[in-house]
């Protein structure tokens, strides 16, 4: 197969508007999937992705097209996340990509994360195929969806396939405009090998799998291989693509082509996404350009449930580090919980997302602590502290001043919930900037806000207040000044340091009385009477108690059977697990995560 | 022999004149026919070769046994003296009000039944309607005064805590009555929705006294029948002195029992066996079947679990290498007023009975 008949492409789109749908339809027309293969959505086949409908980790599959002009080409789809948080992934995905596909949805226009990846394709000089979908739906309005398009990001859209990914129709077009429209990949196969690593995993049989773009040269089995940050050499055993199900080694990729190789690598930290392949004997000048590092704004601390399981957590982060770069973590000890790992994120839904991973893939039991953006903090003696962990928070006699990270936010939505949008922002100490209308009925609104204040539960109640319709992206925008306060919990009179938080002093009581609420809610009776507290530098500003559970007691044991009672028992066992024991306080792991929901 | 050595007898009677809408225990409806095969069934296993046990208990156990035929339990009765060494045994049978008359009683204690549990549960009749049972108290009362007539020194009355409807004063009127008969035992039973019952429903469950409520019923119970004269030995039972069931003490002793009849219960020769919950196998099969729940059970955890509900509580004298660590537990736990630690014993209050659950958890595990 030449390069030029080689298409290699991403989707873009914003979460629900029907990139995963579309993806499928794709697959079925090039007949890459047997009919009695089609499984939904194919390509997210992470078990949580199908769940939320939404894509996390990119994925790479080689389809084969046969185009109206009776020529064949290869087309490499590279699946991209469409979240705010995952940024950095759709970053890498592009990087090995001629071209993308922007999906929009009829009913509802261009969204502004859309928008945020849509310009970051642009920033690695991809064609854009725009693409109108759902146009099923009654109220669907292609026409004004492609004028917003050319409006909004300046490209011509009149001509742009209207497509009902749902039933299939109008699939072909799109298949035709990426022959079309998306350029063929350059590079030399005969030049020094240069690829770049865009994704990896860990295979329990195969090592690490790390997926690649063929830029220069060729790899093929039996190769020595160099990986160029990290200095790690290998041999590679394995090469080729990926169908939509499974891995084809066919034993050489060259220049233009997407796909994998496996090198028996054991060492995962050696494999970095963004690094370079070349060749030992024969090695390229310089590496590719790697992709800009990202840096975690939201951390909290993941602890085992069991104390046990600490080597078996670390492990698990590591194979998650694997192929999102975007994890950090460093080992910390907490009074309440004992060893775990303070790890930083991209955002929350990143955050919840790992946690999830480890829970599902690793089959491990963990407790999050509060999440935490690092405040800027300078002391009386002048010295400046960065903390993004409470516990470390200094004593408020030693702070001179206290900054906290503030973002550009911008909130698209219907005017309709213009009003309830000023309300939420006003709680979230939102600094009012500007409000543009898009349309009649679309309104731009751009806030300044404490990253604190989002890191909670921003995004799920702004989704409540809108009905769904408001979409919301940020970006950095450095530190401001703040009066800010350690929030202390107390279970039966002992600080509980995974408890703790940071807050402004002005909301500090209003969610000392929520939290505190919270945990009475999730704390079961026990047999004292728990005092929950919340303390501010040892004052008690808020308390809730949970009474002494009064009555649990088997009164029967009929004809000798004693089997109910070790039923129970086991039970009981069953339930300590999910307990942690704090002093002689049992607390469930949902208590943990019961002081981030708070709306 | 002490009668640490010897062993009990239970025989599972699984007929009911109707079932009881709170009951999850293994019954059918009766029939004479039936009653008589179940009966041979009984005999059978009673002949076939356990060894040479000698039975200081026999306790028939329901269902409902005082719906058997007298002849079909002095059938039995004879049978066990023939195959076992009995020597001035306790024999107890669970009897309903309004299942017996006055000449039945009189007959079952001719044949040698000594100790009569009766179901009573309350002295109010709005109460026993909500419970679905069948008899009155006047009933009750009247089965409880024809036995005494009939000879019955040693009767026990059931009694429940937590009905719809129960209040403080409807329990302590209940204690009263009870107390007024001749009566020396009380079994009182706090009531548990169990999930393959009729009561398992929301509308049921709603109407319920509340856990606060039912609490203080329990503890009022434990006071009134203490100054009464009937002592608590275990969490549910009371007694006069010496009239604790020497039946029951062994479940919570870990003594030997051997259970006959379906869904009926044995520990025998240090294993834990049942007898699944089928009549028509029992029929069926010359010996029955018994499925070993427990290989070796000796554990620990299990006689503590089971010491624990007695009045007399758990000496860990026996149990050297736990006593530090639950004695450590204990201690925060005699603050709260739950438990009392005298030396090595550890002995539930009456508000720790309440919690027994949760505090059995806390000690063992």
């Amino acid at each position: 197969m030449s390069i030029d008949k080689i298409r290699n492409f991403s989707i873009i789109a914003h979460i629900d508007h029907g990139k995963s749908t579309l993806a499928d339809r794709i697959l079925e027309k090039t007949y890459t999937v047997a009919d009695r293969d089609m499984e939904e959505q194919l390509l997210d086949n992470m078990d949580i992705e199908r769940e939320r409908g939404i894509t996390i980790k990119a994925r790479a599959v080689r389809l084969t097209y046969k185009a109206e002009d009776g020529e064949t080409y290869i087309f490499n789809l590279i699946d991209t996340p469409g979240h705010v948080d995952f940024n950095y992934e759709v970053s890498r995905s592009l990087a090995a990509c001629e071209g993308a596909i922007l999906v929009v949805d009829a009913t509802q226009g261009i969204e502004a994360q859309t928008l945020a990846n849509t310009y970051l394709a642009l920033e690695h000089d991809l064609a854009i195929v725009p693409v109108v979908n759902k146009i099923d739906l009654p109220s669907a309005d292609p026409e004004k969806v492609c004028s917003e398009v050319e409006s909004v990001i300046g490209i011509d859209a009149m001509d742009a396939p209207k497509i009902s990914a749902k039933l299939g129709t109008n699939i072909e077009a799109v298949l035709e405009r990426i022959v079309k429209d998306i350029p063929a990949p350059t590079g030399d196969e005969n030049a020094p090998l240069q690829a770049l690593i865009f994704d990896s995993y860990y295979d329990s049989y195969k090592g690490v799998i790390i997926y690649i773009r063929v830029k220069e040269g060729k790899v093929r089995i039996g190769d020595e291989i160099r990986l160029i940050a990290t200095g790690a050499e290998y041999t590679v055993v394995e090469t080729g693509y990926l169908d939509a199900t499974s891995f084809n080694n066919v034993g050489e990729l060259k220049a233009g082509e997407v796909g994998y190789i496996a090198a028996a690598i054991k060492d995962i930290s050696e494999t970095r996404v963004g690094d370079t392949v070349t060749l030992v004997d024969n090695p390229c000048e310089k590496a590719l350009p790697g992709y800009r590092r990202v840096n975690p704004m939201v951390f909290s601390g993941i602890y085992p449930a069991d104390g046990a399981k600490y080597g078996d957590l670390r492990e698990a982060l590591e194979k998650l580090q694997l192929n999102d770069a975007s994890l950090s973590f460093e080992p910390e000890t907490s009074v309440a919980l004992g060893f775990g790992f303070r790890c930083g994120f991209l955002g929350l839904l990143h955050m919840e997302i790992i946690q999830e991973r480890i829970e599902r893939e690793y089959n491990l039991d963990i407790i999050t602590t509060a999440p935490s953006v690092i405040y800027k903090i300078t002391l009386t003696n002048g010295e400046t502290v960065y903390i993004d962990n409470p516990t470390n928070y200094p004593d408020a006699g030693s702070i001179m001043s206290a900054e906290e990270p503030m973002v550009k936010a911008e909130i698209l939505t219907p005017s309709d919930y213009v009003g309830n949008i000023m309300e939420l922002c006003q709680e979230r100490r939102g600094i009012f900037k500007d409000m543009v209308y898009l349309d009649e009925t679309r309104v731009s609104m751009r806030y300044e806000l404490p990253l604190n204040e989002i890191v909670y539960d921003f995004f799920d109640a702004l989704k409540s207040r809108t009905k769904g319709y408001a979409s919301f992206d940020y970006e950095m925008l450095g530190y401001a000044q703040s009066k800010l306060v350690k929030l202390d919990i107390l279970l039966n009179g002992d600080i509980v340091d995974a408890l703790s938080f940071i807050v402004h002093s002005d909301n500090s009581y209003a969610r000392a009385r929520k939290i505190v609420e919270k945990l009475k809610e999730s704390i079961p009776r026990q047999m004292f009477e728990i005092p929950i507290q919340a303390a501010i530098g040892g004052k008690i500003i808020a308390r809730e108690t949970v009474k002494a559970m009064r009555k649990d007691v088997l009164a029967k044991c009929y004809g000798g059977d004693i089997t109910r009672k070790k039923k129970l028992l086991e039970k009981q066992k069953e339930g300590k697990k999910r307990m942690r024991k704090l002093g002689t306080v049992e607390v469930p792991q949902e208590a943990f995560m019961s002081v981030l929901k708070l709306d | 022999m002490s009668t640490e050595n010897k062993v009990g007898l239970y025989i599972h009677v699984p007929f009911c004149a109707k079932k009881c809408p709170y009951c999850d225990f293994y019954s059918v409806s009766f029939g004479k026919k039936i009653a008589r095969l179940y009966t041979d069934a009984v005999i059978r296993n009673i002949k076939s070769d356990r060894g040479s046990a000698e039975i200081d208990t026999i306790y028939f156990g329901g269902g409902t046994p005082s719906l058997l035929p007298v002849e079909y339990i002095s059938d039995i009765l004879k049978t066990i003296t023939e195959n076992f060494t009995v020597h001035d045994a306790e024999i107890t049978i669970e009897i309903n009000p309004k299942t017996v008359s006055p000449e039945k009683l009189l007959q079952l204690y001719n044949i040698g039944v000594n100790r009569l549990s009766i179901g009573v549960q309350s002295c109010v009749d709005n109460e026993l309607k909500a419970l679905g049972r069948i008899h009155s108290f006047n009933d009750a009362k009247n089965t409880v005064l024809s036995a005494y007539k009939a000879g019955f020194r040693n009767i026990s009355c059931d009694l429940m805590v937590g009905i719809i409807g129960q209040t403080m004063d409807s329990l302590s009127y209940s204690i009263n009555q009870l107390c007024e008969m001749p009566i020396n035992h009380v079994s009182a039973y706090i009531l548990k929705i169990e999930d393959n019952t009729d009561f398992n429903k929301q509308e049921i469950i709603n109407s319920l006294p509340d856990e606060d409520l039912v609490s203080d019923m329990y503890l009022l119970m434990i006071e009134m029948l203490e100054k009464k004269g009937f002592a608590q030995y275990e969490i549910s039972n009371f007694s006069k002195k010496g009239f604790e069931s020497k039946h029951n003490l062994k479940y919570w002793k870990c003594l030997e029992y051997i259970g006959i009849g379906p869904s009926a219960h044995s520990y025998f020769n240090g294993k834990r066996t049942a007898v699944p919950d089928s009549l028509e196998d029992f029929i069926k099969y010359d010996r029955q079947i018994e499925i070993v729940t427990e290989e070796n059970s000796t554990s620990f955890e299990e006689m503590a679990m089971l010491r624990l509900r007695l009045k007399e509580g758990l000496c860990l004298s026996d149990f050297k290498e736990h006593s530090e660590r639950v004695i450590s537990k204990a201690t925060p736990l005699e603050k709260a007023g739950l438990v009392k630690i005298n030396n090595d014993t550890i002995v539930l209050t009456p508000k720790g009975f309440l919690i027994s659950n949760a505090i059995i958890a806390e000690l063992i595990l």
